[in-house]
């Protein structure tokens, strides 16, 4: 069942997507038998930005058909605070007991200077073990999401790459026209593997109740869906992307059992990561884990 | 702060009881952990629900736990939407899933201030729990859109009851009845919970009188736990907090105000 992923020795195929688990809450809420039953066997950090972020104002929610809109609007400490309150919480939970599972921090920037300042600040803390870049962030001259576009991907994984020895891995936006190219962009960029896919960009209109104001829900405007309605297209993109690179695939997007999990490693995933299913059962990683070692996947 | 079993439980229904424009949803909880007053779960039907054949409800719903009796866990539902709805038909023997007790409840009364309940709608849930456990003599003030919601008053012990449309004793808005209990004592601490607008009301009037007060919010959420960043409310000072474990019950001193806009309205708002 154990799984080499970029020289990491994992107990099993099954990762948090980021964003959607944070132990340090989570300790609070359920006290040390999270570290007993830990469900994944690495934990992804939610993304970390160079400045703080207070996030979107809300509602930041919606649950659509079968999904699930978030516009959270990416709030985080940033750096320095990441390092200096979060990093210690977060390594005494998954560096502990049973648990004990490599840490990988999110990070996003906006320009190449940003973003290797961010890796070099992780490079650094030998409790960080890899580093997923994720590159759904606006551009500030152009306005259009650096991984949207192969040219501009390439250009900025090529800059900042040398800034870290720890592996690295880059987070593929879905909304773009062609997902396997930024794929191959970033492998050739010097990327150690890619993960895919993050949220597809969604919006949602007020309910219409008289009491309610019309207009957008979102406080931040738009959103991006997650959850079973996006699965068949998560499905779609890891097989666009794994048919054309040689670098491992972190397949998500939809994953509520273990055969969904199976499905992404059939067209190429070597892990896959749970998401949105984790706010409904909270150890659904780890029923995920145990079913695919039932079902000889893993 | 009680802490919760790190996965949700498989629960069964025992009884889903009538009580006026309410439903009590009884499930057999004996071995769940005691939680505090004014903690929450997270509830949803092991049948009908997950994205499936029904497009909604996915995520499971947040509950307040509305009492503890004979190994049996209370919730207070209103149906508003597919969730709640669902869980409105669930019959004795049914499966339900739930995660909890979640977040921060309320906090024991302080240097001998007399406690004054304050409830809105469906949002007088947890003040059942806090009646069932506070010592010494308490003052219960509940508003209601209309009579058959008033119907809930018998949740509580000896409720004084306000309702929008005058149907039910007070005329007018459950605030007035507190404005008039602050003014025989003021000594006393507020524990309130209800739609935004009616917890916003007894914000501003403790806050006028020196006088604490515990408000438990709501917002929309997908998890109960922290994991999302999602139920977040503006914090004084700037900022957020989140309700699932910063809350629910937050001190009224650390907002500036509640927004209508923020919480999620629960069904019931007073006009
Ligand atoms: C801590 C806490 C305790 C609570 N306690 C209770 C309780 O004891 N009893 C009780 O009845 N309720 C309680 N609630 C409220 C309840 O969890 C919500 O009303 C829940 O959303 C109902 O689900 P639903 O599917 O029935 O309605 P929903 O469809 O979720 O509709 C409820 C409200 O959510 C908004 N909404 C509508 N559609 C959507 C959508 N697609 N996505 C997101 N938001 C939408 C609207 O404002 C609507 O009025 C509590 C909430 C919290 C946070
Ligand atoms: C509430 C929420 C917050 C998220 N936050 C982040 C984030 O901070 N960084 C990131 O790279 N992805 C983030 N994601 C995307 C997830 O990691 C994942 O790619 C996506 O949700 C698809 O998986 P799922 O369908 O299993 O949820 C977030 C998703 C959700 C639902
Ligand atoms: S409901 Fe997910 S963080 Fe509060």
């Amino acid at each position: 069942m154990s799984v080499e992923f970029c020289g990491l020795q994992l107990a099993h195929p099954v990762l948090n997507g980021s964003g959607t688990f944070d132990v340090i809450a989570a300790r609070r809420a359920f006290g040390d038998q999270l570290l007993r039953d830990f469900p994944f066997s690495a934990y992804v950090s939610k993304t970390i930005t160079l400045e703080p972020r207070q996030g979107n104002p809300p509602p930041r929610l919606w649950e659509a058909s079968a999904g699930l809109i978030n516009s959270i609007g990416l709030p985080n400490k940033g750096l320095e605070g990441y390092l200096a309150e979060d990093l210690p919480q977060i390594v005494e939970i998954t560096g502990a007991g049973a648990a004990e599972v490599p840490l990988i921090t999110n990070v996003m920037g906006s320009t190449a200077e940003e973003i290797s300042r961010l890796l070099e600040a992780c490079d650094a803390h030998e409790q960080i073990a890899a580093i997923e870049l994720n590159v759904s962030c606006p551009n500030v001259k152009t306005g259009l999401d650096i991984g949207s576009d192969p040219r501009q991907l390439e250009e900025v994984v090529r800059a900042v790459r040398p800034r870290t020895r720890k592996p690295l891995i880059v987070k593929l936006t879905p909304n773009t026209a062609d997902v396997a190219l930024c794929a191959l962009a970033a492998q050739e960029a010097g990327a150690d593997a890619v993960s895919l896919i993050n949220t597809l960009r969604a919006t949602a209109l007020a309910p219409r109740d008289p009491t309610l104001p019309a207009g957008r829900w979102l406080g931040g405007g738009t959103g991006g869906l997650s959850g079973p309605a996006i699965r068949v297209v998560a499905l779609a993109q890891v097989a666009a992307v794994a048919a054309r690179v040689e670098v491992p695939v972190v397949g998500m997007g939809g994953v509520q059992s273990a055969a969904d999990a199976c499905d992404l490693m059939d067209v190429g995933a070597t892990l896959v990561a749970v998401g949105t299913e984790s706010f409904r059962d909270p150890v659904a990683a780890a029923r995920i884990a145990e079913g695919l070692r039932a079902m000889g996947a893993a | 702060m009680s802490q919760a079993p790190f996965a949700r439980r498989l629960l069964t229904v025992t009884g889903l009881d009538e009580l006026g424009a309410y439903r009590v949803l009884r499930v057999a909880d004996p071995d769940g952990p005691e939680p505090e007053p004014g903690q929450f779960a997270m509830l949803s039907a092991l049948e009908g629900w997950g994205g499936g054949e029904h497009e909604r409800p996915l995520l499971a719903r947040a509950f307040s736990i509305a009492r503890r009796s004979g190994g049996e866990s209370h919730f207070l539902l209103e149906d508003v939407g597919p969730g709640t709805q669902r869980l409105c038909e669930l019959r004795a023997g049914d499966g339900l899933w739930a995660l909890g007790p979640l977040g921060r409840g309320f906090a024991a009364p302080e240097g001998g201030r007399r406690a004054i309940l304050v409830g809105g709608g469906v949002g007088i849930a947890p003040l059942a729990i806090l009646q069932d456990q506070l010592e010494g003599p308490t003052s219960v003030l509940l508003g209601f859109r209309e009579r058959s919601r008033a119907q809930g008053a018998a949740l509580l012990d000896g409720a004084r009851v306000a309702s929008d449309d005058g149907s039910v004793g007070h005329h007018g808005l459950v605030t007035d009845l507190l404005v008039a209990e602050l003014q025989r004592d003021p000594e006393a601490v507020v524990y309130a919970c209800g739609p935004a607008g009616m917890l916003e009301g007894v914000r501003a009037i403790c806050e006028r009188g020196g006088v604490p007060a515990q408000l438990a919010l709501e917002a929309g959420m997908a998890c109960g736990f922290g994991a999302c960043f999602g139920c977040v409310v503006p914090k004084r000072g700037g900022g957020y907090l989140r309700v699932c474990v910063d809350g629910p019950v937050i001190d009224a001193a650390e907002l500036e105000r509640v927004d209508a806009h923020a919480a999620a309205p629960i069904g019931d708002p007073p006009a």
